[in-house]
Parts: C-alpha cells; sequence; structure tokens
C-alpha cells in the first residue's frame, strides 16, 4: 500500500505502532462505557422531545409571534438534535451496548426523509469504509459538487456554488436520494428499475415525514395552519443548512486529504487510522456547539472510532492530538468561521477547470520520540 | 405510593393510528415513556409491587403490567428486561400466578443464579416501584383447556425443582381456579426442606382439589421429604402405577429434566412428557474458542464453525446483509440469542446472554444461536 505523503516519514512498523496506541484509546474507552454514556443519552433524548413537544405546542398560538418565533425555533433544534446528536450516532451502533430496542444502531429511524436503512448503507458503509476515497466515497461533494481535483472537471462543474447552495437548502432530499447513485443512472452503470425497491422506501418515508410536517399537525393547530406550516418549514431549512454546514466541514476543508483506491487497497489497521485521520477535519468551539454538531465537530475522533459513543470525543481528542503530534501527523483543526470559508472557498475555485487543491501542509518534523526510534 | 395510570380510553386514543403518524418516526411510546415508564401503550411494562424473600436466595416479585398487556396461559413464560448499569438484559422468566387471577398482577419467583447477573441483580435490589420491561406471555408449554383435560381423563403430574417451580405453579393454581376434579400429582424437589418455595401453598392448593397428591422430594435431607434421592423408576412407580396414562409437565435442573425424560423414553413414552427448558445447555469445557456450531433461528440451519459467524452463514448458502467486513459498519449486527462467541478484533469472549453481535467480527465458541 502506498503511503500517504503526509505520512512519508514513518516506517510500516511505526504506521502500525500509531495504529495500537488508537487501539489501545478504544479499547480503554470501550471498557468504560456504561451507566455514564445511558444518563447522557437519555438526558440529550429528553432534550429533544422536550423541545419538540414544546415547539409543536407552541405552534398552536402560530399567529403570535413571539410563539411563531419560539415554537419554530424549538422545532429547529429538535430536528437538529434528533438528526445529529441522537440519529446519526445512534445508527452508527454507539449505543448498541445499551441493549435496548429504542436505540440500536440497525433499527434506529430519525426524523429526516432519508430512511434509516439506506442511510445505514450509504453513510456507515460506503462512507466510513472508503473515506475519502476517490470514486468510492460518494460523500465527496455528495456526488455533484466538485470539491477535489481528483474528479476531471466539467462545463457543468461551472454551477458548483449553484449546487451547492441548492443541496444546503434542500439537504434533507439530498441525502435521501444519495443511495440512488444517480451519476450511475447517468452513466447506465445501474438501471431505474433496479432502483424499484430504494425508491419504494424513500416513497414511504418521505411520505411519513410530510404528512406529519406539513398536513397533519398543521391541519391540527386549526385557525394556526398556514403559521405551523411555515414555521415546520423554516425547522427543517435550518436543520438542512446546518446540518451540510456541519458535515461540507468534516471533510472538505484544504489541507484534508483525499486518496486513490490503490492507496486503500490492502491497508493495516495503523493505515485505516491514518487515512481516516487525515482525511478529516476538527470544527473548534464550546460545548454547546459540540452537541449541537452531533460532536461531529470531532470529525477526526469520530472517524477513527465511529462505534464509539460521540459525546466522549472531546475527551478522546486530547490523547488522539497528542499521539498524532508524537507521530509527526497533521490533525486537522480550526474555527467554524475558518473552515466553513475554506469550504466555500473550494466549492468556488473548483467550478473552475484551472483549479488546484492548496498543497497540503508539509509533514511535521517528526517528534522526539520518532527521531529516537529512528536512529535505533 | 400509586402510580397514576391514564385512563384506558386515553391510552387508546394515544394508541391511534393518527397519534403514530404525528410521532412518525419513533412513535407516541418514545415520549409517554419520558413522563412515566409505565405510560407507554404498545410495549409491555410492569411495576413491581411487592418483592418477598420466601427462601434464601430467591426474591418472589408481584409485578402489574401496564394496559399494552394482554394476559397469558398457565405455563407460560415472559422476557423480562432489566437495566443493570445502563445496560438493558433479558431473560426468561415463568409466571408463577394463575391467569385467572382477579388482582391483575403477575408473579414471578427468580433464584440467585450464582453467574447470573439478571437473577442476581434482582434477588439483592428488586424492590416495590421497579419498573421492568416485558414481552407478551410466550412459551406452548401451556395446561390444557378443561374441554380436553375432561375428555382424555389423564393423570396430570408435574415435577418440577429449584425455582423451575414456577410454571407449573402456575398450572396447579389455575387447576384450583377452573375446580378441576381429575387425578393429579405434584412432585417438587428441592435440597433441604428450607429450599423449597411456596411449601405451605402447595400444601393448600393441594388439599383444594379433590384428586391430588403432593410429593415433596429432599435429596439433601435423607428421610425428610416423600421421596428420596434423585428421579428415578422407584420415584415414578410411587407418583403413578399406570404411566402411560401420565401427563408429565417438567420444568427444574437439566440432569432432573434429563432423568425424567430417559425413564419415560425407556418405558417407551417420551411423548407423555412435556417441558420447559430455559437456558442453554451447559457449555463443554473441552470446545476450544472459535470451534464451534452455528444455529441461525430464522433460516432453521445448523452448521459447524468455518470462520467468522457471517462467514459460516454465507457457507451455509444464507447471505446475510454486510458492508465492510471489518466491524466499521455495523451493517451485519444481529442478535445472538444464546452461547459464547469472541471478537476477532478485541478477543473479548461474551458471555451466554442475549446481545447484538457483527457477524463479520465474531467467531463462535461452542454451540451459538444466531437470529438470522
Amino acid at each position: 500500500m502506498p503511503v500517504p505523503a503526509a505520512a512519508a516519514h514513518l516506517t510500516p512498523e511505526q504506521i502500525d505502532a500509531f495504529g495500537a496506541e488508537l487501539d489501545e484509546l478504544r479499547a480503554r474507552t470501550v471498557a468504560d462505557l456504561g451507566e455514564r454514556d445511558r444518563e447522557y443519552l437519555q438526558s440529550v433524548v429528553r432534550a429533544q422531545r422536550g423541545l419538540e413537544f414544546a415547539g409543536r405546542a407552541l405552534l398552536f398560538a402560530g399567529f403570535l409571534p413571539p410563539a411563531w418565533v419560539g415554537g419554530t425555533t424549538a422545532l429547529a433544534l429538535s430536528k437538529i438534535l434528533d438528526n445529529m446528536e441522537i440519529g446519526h450516532n445512534v445508527m452508527h451502533g454507539q449505543y448498541d451496548f445499551l441493549q435496548d430496542p429504542a436505540f440500536q444502531g440497525t433499527t434506529f429511524e430519525w426524523d429526516t426523509a432519508c430512511p434509516g436503512d439506506q442511510w445505514r448503507h450509504s453513510h456507515n458503509y460506503r462512507h466510513h469504509t472508503f473515506t475519502n476515497v476517490v470514486g468510492e466515497d460518494r460523500d465527496i461533494g455528495y456526488a455533484v459538487i466538485r470539491i477535489d481535483e481528483g474528479k476531471p472537471w466539467k462545463p457543468k462543474d461551472l454551477g458548483n456554488p449553484l449546487y451547492a447552495l441548492l443541496l444546503a437548502t434542500f439537504f434533507q432530499y439530498g441525502v435521501m436520494l444519495h443511495d440512488l447513485e444517480v451519476e450511475n443512472l447517468a452513466k447506465g452503470r445501474t438501471t431505474w428499475a433496479e432502483t424499484a425497491a430504494l425508491r419504494a422506501e424513500m416513497a414511504r418515508k418521505l411520505g411519513s415525514q410530510t404528512l406529519k410536517d406539513y398536513v397533519l399537525w398543521p391541519a391540527l393547530t386549526g385557525p394556526s395552519a398556514p403559521f405551523t406550516l411555515a414555521g415546520n418549514a423554516v425547522a427543517n431549512l435550518a436543520r438542512n443548512l446546518w446540518s451540510f454546514t456541519i458535515i461540507f466541514c468534516g471533510h472538505f476543508p484544504d489541507g484534508v486529504e483525499t486518496f486513490t483506491r490503490e492507496e486503500a487497497e490492502d491497508e493495516s489497521r495503523g493505515g485505516w487510522y491514518l487515512r481516516q485521520l487525515l482525511g478529516s477535519a476538527n470544527i473548534e468551539g464550546g460545548p454547546l456547539f459540540h452537541v449541537m454538531s452531533g460532536n461531529l465537530s470531532h470529525q477526526i475522533e469520530h472517524h477513527l472510532f465511529p462505534d464509539i459513543p460521540a459525546h466522549r470525543y472531546p475527551e478522546m481528542a486530547v490523547e488522539v492530538r497528542e499521539i498524532c503530534e508524537r507521530y509527526g501527523l497533521a490533525y486537522h483543526s480550526g474555527g467554524l468561521v475558518q473552515q466553513f470559508g475554506s469550504v466555500v472557498s473550494r466549492i468556488v475555485r473548483f467550478a473552475l477547470p484551472w483549479s488546484r487543491s492548496e498543497p497540503a501542509p508539509a509533514p511535521e518534523p517528526a517528534g522526539a520520540w520518532i527521531e529516537a526510534d529512528l536512529a535505533a | 405510593m400509586a402510580r397514576f395510570a391514564p385512563p384506558s380510553i386515553v391510552r387508546k386514543a394515544l394508541a391511534s393510528d393518527l397519534v403514530d403518524r404525528l410521532t412518525a418516526p419513533h412513535g407516541v411510546d418514545r415520549y409517554l415513556e419520558l413522563v412515566d415508564p409505565t405510560w407507554t401503550v404498545r410495549e409491555v411494562r410492569a411495576e413491581v409491587v411487592a418483592a418477598t424473600r420466601q427462601t434464601p436466595g430467591t426474591v418472589t416479585l408481584l409485578l402489574r403490567p401496564n394496559g399494552a398487556w394482554s394476559g397469558f396461559r398457565a405455563g407460560q413464560h415472559v422476557v423480562v428486561g432489566v437495566e443493570i448499569d445502563g445496560t438493558v438484559h433479558d431473560r426468561c422468566f415463568s409466571l408463577a400466578g394463575s391467569p385467572h387471577g382477579t388482582d391483575g398482577l403477575l408473579e414471578l419467583t427468580v433464584k440467585a443464579n450464582p453467574t447470573g447477573r439478571v437473577s442476581r441483580h434482582l434477588v439483592e435490589h428488586a424492590v416495590p416501584g421497579l419498573v421492568l420491561r416485558l414481552s407478551e406471555a410466550q412459551g406452548d408449554f401451556v395446561l390444557p383447556s378443561a374441554a380436553e383435560r375432561t375428555a382424555t381423563g389423564d393423570h396430570l403430574v408435574f415435577i418440577s425443582g429449584g425455582s423451575g417451580i414456577t410454571p407449573v405453579l402456575s398450572m396447579l393454581r389455575s387447576l384450583v381456579d377452573e375446580r378441576h376434579v381429575g387425578p393429579v400429582t405434584f412432585v417438587h424437589y428441592g435440597f433441604t426442606a428450607d429450599d423449597v418455595c411456596y411449601r405451605s401453598e402447595l400444601a393448600e392448593l393441594v388439599g383444594a382439589l379433590p384428586g391430588a397428591r403432593l410429593l415433596i422430594g429432599l435429596t439433601g435431607a435423607p428421610g425428610a421429604g416423600d421421596l428420596d434421592g434423585f428421579f428415578g423408576p422407584e420415584h415414578l412407580a410411587q407418583i403413578t402405577d399406570r404411566p402411560d396414562r401420565a401427563r408429565v409437565f417438567l420444568c427444574g435442573p437439566a440432569p432432573l429434566m434429563a432423568s425424567v425424560e430417559q425413564v419415560f423414553a425407556d418405558l417407551d413414552l417420551a411423548d407423555r412428557v412435556h417441558l420447559e427448558r430455559f437456558g442453554p445447555p451447559p457449555i463443554d469445557p473441552s470446545i476450544a474458542v472459535g470451534d464451534g456450531a452455528v444455529s441461525f433461528a430464522r433460516s432453521g440451519v445448523a452448521v459447524p464453525s468455518v470462520g467468522t459467524v457471517l462467514e459460516t452463514a454465507e457457507a451455509a448458502g444464507l447471505a446475510p446483509a454486510f458492508g465492510c467486513r471489518r466491524g466499521i459498519c455495523g451493517t451485519c449486527t444481529r442478535t445472538k440469542t444464546s452461547g459464547r462467541v469472541r471478537n476477532v478484533v478485541t478477543g473479548d469472549v461474551s458471555a451466554d446472554d442475549a446481545e447484538p453481535i457483527r457477524l463479520c467480527v465474531t467467531v463462535a465458541c461452542g454451540e451459538v444461536t444466531v437470529e438470522l
């Protein structure tokens, strides 16, 4: 397996040792899972269900502006918590160890248009196994936005900023359609008929979500119906924009690497960890920001340990950072404005044929520990 | 303090299709349980209303199930979910009460198994107010209906040992409630007289049935009971001289069950024995880790292990969903219902309990059953 440039200073043995240190951190955390994690999940679930109830209730008085603003905000926060800190993480199997049928990774369903089973395939499998491998990981630009030079430029890419804006606005539907693999349909690699089962499942989930948010709840609020409808639409929009922002900051800021199929072939456990590290970026912020991002602000830790409860990432990050420093490996991290600014600039730059990625930062000088090891 | 329970008309409304659509995708129970765990309208929950310790190392629980409970037949069991240190553990327990009870309470007797997390937890910590998760009543180890009993005129023989008394006690209590008149023999084995749960009640129940007899066997106190030592042909002779007319309901420790089955098999009367078996058969210590067999319960296939459970399933012609095949994505997660497995990534060997496993990174240690 060819080693990515950012890790060229490491021998295969050192990459194995790097992997073993992360394995050890993982084992230590797994051994500690229990009551604390259940309490945390319960508290987030309580907050989410409470916000949802409050939001739905306030919209009964949605003709009063303060109630409309309050109800819509509560509902937006509820959807964000449901999709990110609860749904995304539970569906990774992070809380399987609780053995609670309501929070099993293989059966959980979330408050968004994308059916849980399809997400488990496109995200848990495709994206987490083939992270940032061009041609395999369809999360790179979500197959519609050109965000990496590994994807040859075509005239349609001039629309990049527009596509990004549309995707952000209708993100829940974009995520829903993800598993259809429209680019493969367009190229004739798959047929429309083959997607029948997927489309049926999408239609079922989309129908259930639409009925709830745009028919039943508005109807139930009687005279407030138009306000409820608008409030629900704005709450969905707010969730769309927020989740798009967080997710695009996870892999696409400048400096984050993509890989070729060859680089990912037959990689060791250490090599897999290396690819997850180099292909992800963290967003810095306070505790509330981390919760609202579903702890995807710790995208690096999430990719290293996708099935460990995400609220553990902040404490694990301290150790991961220290390990990376010792091995002289880049640890991409920055504030939300910096990271999202970088993503936006890439979306605009890659609309043009002559665009190039900013060079990845040169490998940092290896730490003293590595030096001693190399000399030995 | 009595727990407030919503009136049944409210429960009915909450269980309606409309509320289901309004609370999609989670369903109304996920909201109601946050107010009170017993308010769920679809999932059965039960509150412990009394916990008595009749004999050392056991606890008898009286449970008040919520409105989602739909009743049971004498002899059936429930899967009880108990939360211990944040994790929900499921175990089967037989219901000991009569289904004709008027107070609507359910009764379970739990014996602490030295290596059993759930039984020990309940014996040590169960107190009134604790809420348990319950499945619907399950199992076909049930008392025949009054009509069937009258038609056959069979001699009903109940044989139990230790905590295996619960399902047959339920049957005996049910017979009393149904004013059964035919021949009945209730045989129960314990170590000493102090280890026999429900001792005085057994005498009362048997006394209330015109054709019934009680035989207590004490394996650790020779001469003190009605039967000495372990079950064998001599004990059967004391129970009945017409084993061909007996209909046996059996529940107890594995050696007792094996000897009763053997004695009836030798008489060519194996079909007279109905039994309830809990827990997997004991593990053969000679079986090395990863050297076992996997039963795929839903597919009805049982095969020797060839690598991971996923590889074993595929070799057996099954096609379970999978993704990464290295324990990352969780696509292949299924429930292992019994047996021990080893995680090939962490090297951890699991307990016997039901739990979710990732087929791609799990190997069987001995006999394993997977829901697939």
